[in-house]
């Protein structure tokens, strides 16, 4: 029976992170169906879901809120997810404005907009979530606050100009979304339409004539201008591009947001800004345009989403899934890669795989922290066993994820968080597999629950899956630089960890005895190599990237000096151990100070405001940054105690010192 | 007698001197220096600029008090205790003492202790062959980053589309160019003064110029205005003559960030064979020359960035400037671009972009900048001679070999031995106590 409870435990977890792969079955309006249709946003095809969820995240922090007085139409019971508040926010938005989904917690922002500081149930206030119909009053004191704020260098910025930046950017998104299928604020869209299409013959002629300087009938130029006023405000509101390009055009202009989309049968927005001089144009291009005004027919996805509009508000489940079928087979034959992509992409982040990794991780940790207190061989089996599921998880997200961006597996900070999890894991798994002592496992875990963490941290700033800039945007360069010196990050923080429990374990428990400790140096000892390699490997490919993009092999960027400390710090401590400068303990505290130079060079440099490779960063983030550094001060520190104080070296009864001359003399390497 | 006896003693002391040189101690202690000088020049970024920080960190043998403090009041920011900048002034400022061994000393160290130890401890062995091909990489690396500091240069080649260009431009040293027509030939004579020649309050002559030139006020940044008459009533315009009859010339502090460039301007008074023939205001970036007439002989004067001559011309064809759809991303800058080289008599079309610079006649092409909007379509390649670009190719390979062949022996080596030790106890796990749960 002992034999079968891992792979039993293996099993459950395993079906428990598949399951979710199932999409959960919905009664009345198909929220999901909607939500994997593919649109345009950030550059990049996504499904509806995913823009949701980004949204929510950068607004509110979590993909789904509570629905606290169950207004949604189908949400299930107690929290609403992302695509039905999405749906709310562009059909209903009266609804959608009451539910607090302004995340604020800056006391001074809060003070500023009026808003309570604490808590207040009787009044339903939580003192963090704000709803817009609350904010709306007062967002002009924010909007006076943010000019000055925004004209200051991103780094010189109080925490105050911060929050109201966010603050800022969060409102700019939710009213940016509620531009995307309809003008915002729209009761009946499909009536709307009906007038506007109605407004385009006699608007246009009307509108030739007076270009042309003759007479023309002015109460029609007024209306159809009146709708083309509305519509170009709600394309420069630069919502997502939800209409695939219209394949009756021989030349589509590729995806267009609604707004554009509409203009486009009447006059067309870029003539329409020239019109009103917001943006000129040419004279050539003027009589280009002026002369498709009124020829082109209106793109058939818009009556769709009129026709989505229309049953959401009125509450039709049958007519909402209909007209959303409708509209997936309008796309079916020339776009089916997209709807393809869009699919997977929604259930990639249904499925949450990083999510389930991260649980398993802790579960596994656990495990083998039971292990060490005395429990059977069949804990640590089950702990491996689940290591390893986690790790199969962890994996086949990273796959997907490098599959819907067609990119190698590192391409920004947050993918990073997620790699040097990954390979942090298998390292430990590696060491497991030699020396099933379950710190393998442990360090492993650790340090994938860790690293899967701060990847949720970083996933709060938007799409996780964002385009590269052109000079970034090489496959050769992330597949190689990126992924080496990624693995050089991951693997220096394994035998950081793996010092950080040679130093506790001996300090606090006897289970460090001699073997143990030789055991774990050597680990130690073997990762650090693994680590000079891949770090020193990656830092120089970045050069000859660099090279190849700049002609600069070195410029002395922080990023690029941060990756050189880290293989000068290597380098240091082989050379050191070499020369019998340090022995078991000091190769350990050595090793805790990798963590520290590694960890600088993955976040520190970016916190410094200069240099190609600095992407912005949170106060928070800082403060992480700075404890990570003094647990590890506090670690050597501990580990500098004489021996004689530790726990593992008193238990062994004799006077000889961890450092003590037992240890037999480094190999002439 | 007493010369022999100090012979001697320095003979005995030698190979303590090897001994010390060649030292792993030596080899932890330059590491260590080396990790906390790229610390320092890091965060002496920000304040100081990269390019000071390199002259004053990396490319340099000490680093002085005044570097020195620039870092450490800017670590002060990482442990909220907030120290002040120092003015920007302050940087350029004398006696500078050195405080901290800079990038060249460590480098130089290092690159006597690795051959030191070469030389005098390390033997040559099969399974040292890993050790070897490293440090010999990291040989060639150190002296590749040395040529390269000697010998590489950067300019800036900067075109609209259709125009053709035979030089490049320097991106910091600027030169006051005279030229007038050669009668009977498409040639022009052409005299050029180095901006560093022309010191306040200095006189230059040079021939064929028939004028000598005196520089009244230099300016290593400065930037011209428009003056206005009813408003700078107590400011002279900047020149008699030219331009700078109606302007005004600000001398600006010095930039010293990536970003932004310094632009010199000067007033210079041009003196002829019959005395004064008044004041010009030149700036580095004036939209073309002025004129002034000697003795029949019409002189063009612009100060201007140095130029980099070419055996060839480039000529810019097209650009393409693509950013993702809805997004101010971008995409891709492209050059199309025409080499043109009479000498070899080749003619033909290129495209560069970034990650994919042109390598032509010993220089590198990359595509740097690109603007559509505002001057109409324009293109700025950066443009590198660095004859030793291909030494971190070749390091590189050694380094990576070289530690790779290493750790394969040794990993070889060590599951050898754990494959033997596991081989002569119980299985891993059964050994251990109840309690003890750490086996090895």
């Amino acid at each position: 029976m002992k034999r079968w409870i891992p792979w039993i435990v293996a099993l459950v977890a395993l079906g428990w992170a598949a399951s979710k792969i199932v999409p959960p079955s919905e009664k009345g309006m198909a929220a999901s169906e909607f939500g994997r249709l593919p649109v345009v946003f950030n550059g990049r095809v996504q499904p509806f879901d995913s823009i949701a969820r980004n949204s929510l995240m950068q607004i509110r922090n979590r993909q789904s809120l509570p629905d606290d007085a169950s207004k949604g139409t189908n949400a299930s019971k107690g929290t609403m997810e992302a695509t039905p508040w999405l749906l709310e926010l562009v059909f209903k938005p009266d609804i959608a404005d009451t539910r607090r989904v302004f995340r604020i917690d800056h006391p001074d922002v809060k003070a500023l907009l009026g808003l309570p500081l604490d808590a207040d149930p009787a009044k339903g206030d939580d003192g963090k979530y704000y709803s817009w119909s609350r904010l709306e009053a007062t967002f002009p004191k924010l909007r006076e606050q943010v000019a000055p704020a925004q004209k200051k260098e991103s780094t010189t910025r109080t925490t105050f100009e911060q929050a109201v930046i966010k603050v800022n950017n969060a409102i700019g998104l939710y009213l940016r979304l509620q531009n995307t299928v309809q003008p915002m604020r729209t009761t009946n869209f499909a009536g709307e339409l009906a007038a506007y299409q109605a407004s385009i013959k006699p608007g246009v002629e009307a509108f030739k004539a007076r270009m042309g300087n003759a007479a023309f009938d002015t109460n029609a130029l007024a209306r159809l201008l009146g709708f083309a006023q509305r519509y170009l405000a709600m394309d420069g509101m630069e919502a997502p591009l939800i209409l695939a390009p219209d394949q009756r055009l021989k030349e589509g202009d590729g995806w267009l947001r609604m707004g554009d989309a509409l203009l486009q049968a009447s006059i067309p927005a870029p003539l329409f800004k020239h019109i009103v001089g917001e943006k000129p144009l040419p004279p050539e291009e003027v009589d280009r345009l002026m002369e498709t005004v009124g020829t082109l027919p209106l793109h058939p996805g818009i009556a769709r989403f009129a026709a989505i509009s229309e049953a959401y508000r009125a509450g039709d489940a049958a007519a909402f899934n209909r007209s959303v079928s409708e509209y997936r087979a309008l796309l079916e034959r020339p776009f089916a890669m997209e709807l393809a992509k869009a699919t997977r992409e929604t259930a990639f982040h249904r499925t949450e795989p990083f999510y389930s990794a991260l649980v398993l991780y802790v579960a596994a940790f656990l495990l083998a922290c039971a292990f060490w207190t005395g429990f059977s061989e069949t804990v640590r089996r089950t702990a491996w066993f689940l290591v390893v599921v986690a790790f199969a998880i962890h994996n086949a997200g990273l796959v997907t994820r490098m599959l819907l961006e067609g990119r190698p597996p590192v391409t920004n900070l947050y993918s990073s968080a997620i790699f040097i999890g990954w390979g942090a894991v298998g390292l430990g798994l590696l060491l497991e597999h030699f020396w099933k002592n379950a710190i393998g496992l442990a360090v492993g875990s650790l340090l994938g629950f860790a690293s899967l963490v701060i990847a949720h941290m970083l996933s709060l700033s938007g799409d996780t899956m964002e385009m590269m800039r052109a000079v970034l945007d090489t496959n050769f360069w992330l597949a190689t630089h990126v992924t080496i010196v990624t693995l050089g990050y991951a693997a220096t923080y394994v035998a950081g960890f793996l010092a950080i429990f040679y130093v506790v374990l001996g300090v606090f428990t006897p289970v460090l005895d001699e073997k143990v400790g030789r055991s774990l140096t050597r680990m130690v000892y073997g990762i650090i190599c693994f680590a000079t390699l891949f770090s020193f490997t990656g830092t120089v490919l970045g050069g000859i990237w660099a090279d190849q993009s700049w002609g600069r092999f070195w410029g002395w960027d922080p990023k690029e000096n941060g990756a050189l400390m880290i293989v000068l710090w290597n380098a240091l401590v082989l050379h050191a151990r070499l020369g019998g400068l340090v022995r078991e303990r000091g190769l350990n505290l050595a090793a805790v100070g990798g963590n520290i130079v590694t960890a600088w060079s993955w976040f520190g440099t970016n916190m410094l405001g200069v240099g190609l490779h600095a992407y912005g960063f949170t106060d928070a983030a800082f403060l992480g940054l700075l404890g990570f550094v003094a647990f590890n001060l506090a670690i050597i520190g501990l580990g500098l105690m004489p021996t004689s104080t530790w726990r593992s070296v008193r238990a062994r009864g004799k006077a000889t010192t961890v450092t003590g001359g037992k240890t037999a003399p480094a190999p002439a390497v | 007698m007493h010369d022999a006896r100090e012979a001697s003693r320095v003979v005995e002391m030698l190979p303590r001197f090897v001994k010390a040189l060649s030292s792993l101690r030596l080899t932890v202690v330059v590491l260590a220096c080396g990790i906390v000088l790229v610390f320092l020049g890091t965060l002496a970024q920000e304040p100081m600029g990269l390019y000071l920080v390199q002259e004053r960190f990396f490319k340099s043998f000490f680093v002085d008090q005044i570097a020195f403090s620039a870092a450490i009041r800017k670590a002060s920011h990482l442990v909220f205790i907030n120290l002040d900048p120092l003015p920007p002034e302050a940087y350029e400022a004398h006696p500078r003492i050195p405080v901290f061994p800079g990038g060249y000393l460590i480098g130089a160290v290092l690159l006597a202790n690795l051959l030191a130890a070469h030389i005098s401890r390390l033997r040559l062995s099969w399974n040292k062959t890993g050790i070897l091909l490293t440090h010999a990489g990291i040989v060639l690396m150190i002296l590749g980053q040395v040529f390269t500091d000697l010998m590489s240069n950067e300019s800036m080649l900067s075109f609209s589309e259709g125009e053709t260009r035979a030089y490049s431009e320097h991106v910091d040293r600027f030169e006051l160019v005279f030229a007038r027509d050669v009668p009977g030939s498409e040639r022009e004579l052409v005299v050029a003064l180095p901006a560093a020649l022309l010191a306040n309050g200095s006189e230059v002559r040079r021939d064929p110029l028939p004028f000598t030139v005196r520089v009244q006020r230099m300016h290593p940044n400065a930037k011209p205005r428009q003056r206005a008459p009813m408003v700078d009533t107590n400011r002279e315009p900047a020149a008699t003559q030219g331009v700078g009859r109606k302007a005004i010339l600000d001398p600006l502090p010095l930039v010293r960030d990536m970003d932004h460039r310094n632009v010199p301007g000067a007033v210079v008074e041009l003196v002829g064979p019959k005395g004064s023939m008044g004041t010009w205001m030149v700036w580095g970036q004036l939209s073309g020359p002025q004129e002034v007439e000697v003795g029949g002989e019409t002189w063009r004067m612009e100060l201007r960035p140095e130029r980099l001559y070419n055996p060839f011309t480039l000529t810019l064809l097209k650009i393409n400037h693509e950013v993702y759809r809805g997004t101010e991303i971008p995409r891709n800058f492209q050059s199309r671009v025409r080499i043109d080289n009479p000498g070899t008599g080749e003619h033909r079309e290129v495209d560069i972009y970034m990650n994919n610079p042109l390598r032509y006649g010993g220089l590198t092409f990359y595509q740097n900048q690109m603007n559509k909007e505002v001057l109409g379509p324009f293109s700025g390649l950066q443009v590198v001679r660095n004859p030793s670009w291909l030494t971190p190719y070749v390091s590189t390979a050694m380094v990576f070999g070289g530690m790779l062949l290493h750790f394969l022996i040794m990993l070889a080596g060590f599951v050898s031995k754990s494959a033997a030790g596991r081989s002569g106890t119980t299985p891993a796990g059964a050994t251990a106590s109840k309690k003890r749960n750490l086996p090895v």
